[in-house]
């Protein structure tokens, strides 16, 4: 087939679509919103093709529900959604955490809070994506900045899902979800795929959640149907999967599930550092508006100020030895955000007070521009 | 290079498509960096749309188009809402079945085709009147190659209407090199 066929226009929910069924997904569950629409309508028409399966449910907690029962049986299993949707998807994504499933939620984020603005970009997801569900509890948010990027990284968010047995929140913003760009489509041999570690021993010794049975964190995984019978729950549970308040086990389920994040996070933290080399002011941004910070930077250094870019596309765990580093060698960190500034807090506190650190906040459901940080990198 | 261009009429005219063939022709067939957006939401629908592409040599970093080297105007309500952004020494496209009030602009070439018109009688269906405008648009600009166009046509109209389209496209196109053969020799 040549070049010609794998160079094409996408729009950023089409590449999040398909680059899923490349990392493995087979099974959708949702319920349609703008605006992430696409990715649903664009997967009901391939899934079906590669022996996949597509549910429109009744609703956004009825998907996630499904999307949890799927991956229990071994399917690599996804929903999209927006702010509301994600809103009501919180109380399984919990479920998903405790139970240790592999999922990949997206939302393409719009403006809130409650119905907000349906079609217009926003940022301000940003929170909720980590700290959505009660208690504390292990989740990877990644953002792509591209429509490429979105393609990629959505396979990132099924082997880090599969890999560490949690749910991926895969953040994207409206602009990046409905623009279209020229992405050349990897071959599938050029991708890394992952696969969640299943049990070797027989079905009758099998413990669901003994961690030492795997590498000390995670507890290789059964598929349902497969003779491997376990109970499985909320409740805090010991390694048999029934419930447990016993004080010693309850402390060890939580540590072991919230070690998760700093035992992946090397793994799972994607930073691009763009001419950062020698900058002694930076920008730090994620998503549409890292787009605007590369503009900025490039303007920038064309009247003299040397600019660099954080683009950060792991937002959660929070890439902190990045920040810290760049903070000791820049006087200040501009942080812009379609929110009211909430990352902004995260970069502070991992700056340790070594640079001062501006935020930029755009909530009139535009995006940042380029000239509004360009502006700010020249008054610091 | 680095162009910006906007396409902008009315909810229903096809203007989003018309988008993304055009930066399909320029990023896929003539192998520049593209970026195509639009305008979403209830003001698509019988309001005012608008699709916007970005053509460049280069990686391109924001999307959003800001000064248009290139403005397509298919409507009135777009007319007065788009039509006195361009850049100086850029080029406003008007449909004039569509505009009546033709802007004046002191530093922008402003061509008019009755590009709705042509689409009706010289094709013989008004639904094609974005390819029209496409191939009057390539003609008149040059920005892509018509060979491109043709190939990103045939890839995303409707089964069946490829050739209905490619006569839209080539008509249009005609009809632009004439255009700006006028104008270049005032």
């Amino acid at each position: 087939m040549g070049n010609k066929t794998s160079i094409r226009l996408m729009q950023g929910n089409e590449a999040c679509a398909e680059g899923a069924v490349a990392a493995g997904m087979r099974f959708f569950a949702g319920y349609p919103i703008t605006p992430s629409t696409e990715i649903a309508e664009e997967l009901a028409f391939i899934l079906p093709k590669v022996g996949g399966k597509f549910i429109q449910m009744e609703d956004e907690i009825a998907s996630i529900s499904a999307i949890i029962g799927a991956s229990l049986t071994g399917a690599k299993s996804m929903t999209a959604t927006s702010g509301p949707g994600f809103s009501l998807k919180q109380e399984s994504i919990g479920f998903a955490a405790i139970a240790e499933v592999p999922c990949v939620i997206v939302n393409v984020m719009r403006v809130g809070p409650s119905t907000g603005v349906p079609t217009a970009p926003s940022q301000a997801d940003v929170m909720q994506a980590r700290w959505g569900t009660h208690g504390d509890h292990p989740v990877v948010v990644l953002c792509p900045t591209s429509v490429a990027e979105t393609y990629t990284l959505i396979v990132e968010a099924f082997n880090i899902s599969e890999r560490w047995r949690i749910p991926v929140i895969f953040l994207m913003d409206e602009v990046i979800g409905h623009m279209r760009e020229k992405v050349a489509i990897p071959d599938p041999g050029e991708l890394n795929i992952v696969n969640r570690a299943r049990p070797r021993c027989k079905p009758e010794d099998y413990l669901p959640f003994d961690a030492d049975a795997g590498d000390g964190v995670v507890p290789p995984m059964a598929d349902f149907g497969t003779g491997y019978r376990y109970h499985l729950t909320g409740l805090t549970h010991d390694r048999t999967g029934f419930p447990t308040t016993k004080r010693p086990e309850v402390d060890a389920l939580i540590r072991r599930l919230d070690s998760k994040m700093d035992k992946a996070k090397q793994e799972v933290t994607f930073v691009d550092e763009v001419l950062t080399e020698d900058a002694d002011i930076a920008v730090f941004a994620y998503g549409i508006t890292a787009r605007a910070g590369a503009r900025a930077v490039r303007d920038a250094r064309a009247s003299g100020v040397s600019a660099g870019l954080l683009k950060v596309k792991t937002l959660w765990p929070f890439p902190e030895e990045h920040v810290e580093r760049i903070a000791s060698k820049v006087r200040a960190i501009v942080v812009p955000e379609m929110n009211m500034g909430q990352l902004v807090r995260e970069v502070e506190r991992a700056s340790k007070g070594k640079t001062k650190v501006i935020s930029l906040t755009r909530v009139d459901a535009e995006p940042i521009s380029p000239q509004q940080i360009l502006s700010a990198l020249k008054e610091v | 290079m680095y162009k910006e261009i906007r396409l902008s009429g009315t909810g229903g005219q096809g203007l989003i498509l018309a988008g993304i063939i055009l930066a399909e022709a320029a990023g896929v067939y003539d192998g520049y960096d593209v970026i195509q957006t639009q305008s979403y939401g209830p003001e698509a629908r019988g309001g005012a749309s608008r699709a916007e592409v970005i053509i460049a040599d280069d990686v391109i970093d924001f999307p959003k188009v800001t000064s248009p080297d290139v403005v397509l105007i298919m409507s009135q309500q777009a007319c007065d809402r788009y039509g006195q952004h361009v850049k100086p020494g850029g080029i406003v496209l008007v449909d004039d079945t569509n505009v009546s009030s033709i802007p004046s602009l002191e530093d922008a070439c402003v061509v008019t085709l009755p590009i709705t018109e042509i689409a009706r009688h010289d094709v013989g269906r008004q639904v094609v009147a974005n390819v029209v405008a496409l191939g009057a648009l390539v003609g008149v600009t040059g920005i892509v190659t018509p060979d491109a166009m043709e190939k990103a046509i045939s890839s995303r109209v409707p089964r069946g209407t490829e050739e209905l389209n490619m006569k839209a496209f080539n008509i249009g196109l005609e009809r632009g090199r004439e255009a700006r053969a006028k104008h270049e020799t005032p």
